[in-house]
């Protein structure tokens, strides 16, 4: 492979993703490895949008869905084991579980069998009518969310102590990022090689030529709703380790601000860069950590910065730095 | 459960189908004219309800509330249209949906910081408060009538407007062939300026009527703005016909259900679970009614291909 300034560019960041940590954590500020540990997460989720966004082209502005999925299958699996109330009893005997493995699990099935439902039902229209519906089914969990009083509504679920992971102290944050971001770098490594994959070649096409990709014998609904779910399960099992970090899973991960958000991590690296969420996320928690710390209001800087991202600056950081070159396409 | 009570409640859903379609007809009328998604809609609508408590606090006068409601929703919409929409018609849905979501985090932390968390409260002036008799025996509240009144004026207002009028007949070719009616000598950007503000007018309006019965706060414009979004997707997108119809459905739909629903459930549950099952249910109705219309039509009740 060719290496371009763009390569260079993901390897400084995902190196300095895990040198500003590890410097955190011998300098004994754990606060700053809790400040990487979320912004691994957040681009984790973003990686999972990226696939649906970057390639396919589909325009989703309901994945806090499957995030809240996944947060919400944390919570609910660790409630009924901390407070050993079996979640069911029949076939088999399931007081829930604190283990991660197992909550991931779950939530990686549950957000991608919503994604599969979702999916199937969106994709059935194209453009702006995708766009409102998937914000619209989003909506509707959001809501189910604050009704559905057996898990706390809309003050949400707490967790007294972080779900484990075998043979480590999750308790210890240095040990909860390198967990985090260990699946960061496997997900990125998974959508580079999809991109790669004929079936990302595929998708790819149904994005930029529809009517070509069904000429080949291929079915654009099918390669769609793929992506669709695999991106849903992605940012699913972000969700899970969201939630672990906060020990906390409430509607907002529900909301459409939250799906904002993650679409916002998406573009302010760089839309259809396999690395653009890690920069946007990172950014967005700089950002969030300096101008927070500054005015209450530093939302309203947020959205000029993105106002002039998309008027003026349409590759995001990662364009502004390494060119215009595509990372795939 | 008497008639008498599903009466009121069919008044009810009229107020909000009513309201929504307010919401949803400059939403749609964007869309249709300059195919543009504009997700800061919802702004526009807490501007004219933030515009409206803080005059009739002045002055104490709700219909100069109202006026400045439709004003001040008015200027923003025309101001936001010059400054950032007009630089978003050629691009692509998703460039629309970034920098739209970015002016509503700039207008609700921008009105934040005028206004603070707290939410302000609008008087229902004391002529239009109490409740008044009706045919039948109804005791319904005036100003939810005077509200079901003045959308279904408005929006007969926009009927004739759009069908009958001049700007009407521009709207329509705009939305048919854009080049074409710039050739023939008319001011497409002045026209898309007119019809944003026109929007966003309504929008304010809206604001201000449902601040009075509700609290007046930041962030007020966004369940109301997807709401309005279900129901130009259940419509179709672009037909002010549509919004009215889905306006209406998505109004009556919410509202029967809210009510009606848990009372259903305990036909055969439990009274305390068949509240909370209920409620959940009625939560997701609309939502469960937009992929319902979309199974049978795609492209909305009223929409064309998109």
């Amino acid at each position: 492979m060719m290496v371009t300034r763009e390569s260079l560019l993901n390897w400084a960041m995902i190196a300095a993703l895990l040198l500003v940590p590890l410097a955190a954590w011998s300098l004994d500020e754990p606060f700053i490895i809790t400040l990487a540990t979320k912004a691994a997460i957040l681009a984790l989720a973003g990686v999972g949008l990226n696939i649906a966004l970057g390639l396919g082209g589909l325009i989703s502005l309901g994945h806090a869905a499957f995030f809240g999925i996944g947060g919400y299958a944390m919570g609910i699996l660790a409630a009924h084991a901390q407070n050993y109330e079996p979640l069911f009893e029949w076939p088999f005997l399931f007081e829930g579980s604190n283990q991660m493995p197992l909550i991931w699990l779950v939530a990686v099935v549950f957000s991608a069998l919503a994604a599969l439902v979702i999916g199937a039902l969106s994709l059935r229209t194209s453009g702006v009518y995708f766009i409102m519906i998937t914000l619209a089914f989003g909506q509707m969990l959001y809501y189910f969310a604050i009704s559905w009083s057996a898990y706390g509504g809309e003050d949400g679920l707490s967790i007294w102590v972080r779900n484990d992971f075998p043979g480590l102290n999750t308790l210890d944050p240095i040990q909860f990022f390198a967990i985090a971001y260990v699946i960061l770098c496997g997900a990125l490594f998974f959508a580079a090689r999809l991109a790669r994959s004929p079936f990302g070649l595929a998708l790819a096409a149904a994005r930029q030529n529809e009517d070509r990709v069904e000429a080949v014998g291929l079915t654009p609904f099918t390669l769609r709703l793929t992506a669709f779910v695999i991106s849903g399960a992605i940012t699913g099992l972000a969700g899970a380790l969201f939630a672990d970090l906060n020990r906390f899973v409430s509607p907002t991960m529900l909301s459409w601000h939250t799906s904002g958000e993650i679409m916002i991590f998406v573009i302010l690296g760089g839309v259809g860069r396999l690395y653009g969420p890690v920069a946007g996320a990172a950014l967005y928690i700089l950002l969030e950590h300096l101008l927070g710390g500054i005015s209450d209001y530093w939302q309203i800087f947020l959205g000029v910065l993105l106002l002039l991202i998309v008027l003026f600056a349409r590759g995001g950081l990662i364009g502004a730095i390494a060119g215009r070159e595509k990372a795939h396409g | 459960m008497t008639y008498i009570l599903v009466l009121e409640q069919i008044l009810n859903g009229l107020q909000f189908g009513v309201m929504l379609f307010l919401m949803a007809a400059g939403l749609t009328l964007v869309f249709g004219v300059m195919g543009l998604i504009n997700l800061a809609h919802g702004s526009l609508y807490m501007v004219g309800a933030f515009a409206a408590a803080a005059v009739a606090g002045w002055t104490g006068s709700f219909l100069l509330a109202l006026a400045a409601s439709l004003a001040a929703a008015a200027a923003a919409g025309a101001l936001m249209e010059l400054v950032v929409i007009r630089r978003l018609y050629r691009r692509n849905h998703l460039d629309q949906v970034l920098a739209t979501f970015a002016l509503i985090l700039v207008f609700s932390e921008g009105t934040r910081w005028l206004f603070g968390s707290f939410p302000l409260f609008l008087d229902v002036p004391s002529y239009l408060s109490g409740p008044i008799s009706l045919p039948g025996g109804i005791e319904y509240p005036l100003y939810r009538l005077a509200i079901i009144l003045i959308g279904l004026a408005i929006a007969a207002g926009l009927f004739l407007l759009i069908a009958r009028t001049r700007i009407g007949i521009q709207i329509r070719a705009g939305e048919a062939d854009r080049e074409m009616i710039a050739a023939l000598g008319v001011d497409i950007s002045k026209l898309y300026t007119l019809v944003f503000a026109l929007g966003a007018a309504l929008a304010g309006l809206a604001g201000a009527l449902v601040g009075a019965i509700q609290s007046v706060q930041v962030g007020m414009g966004e369940p109301v703005l997807i709401l309005a979004f279900v129901v130009i997707v259940i419509g179709g997108i672009g037909s002010i016909k549509g919004a009215l119809a889905g306006a209406l459905l998505v109004g009556m739909t919410d509202t029967l259900g809210g009510v009606f629903l848990p009372r259903l459930f305990t036909l055969f549950m439990e009274p305390a679970s068949a509240a909370s099952a209920g409620a959940s249910l009625a939560s997701m109705l609309i939502y469960i009614l937009m992929a319902g219309v979309l199974l049978v039509r795609p492209s909305g009740l009223y929409g064309g291909s998109t």
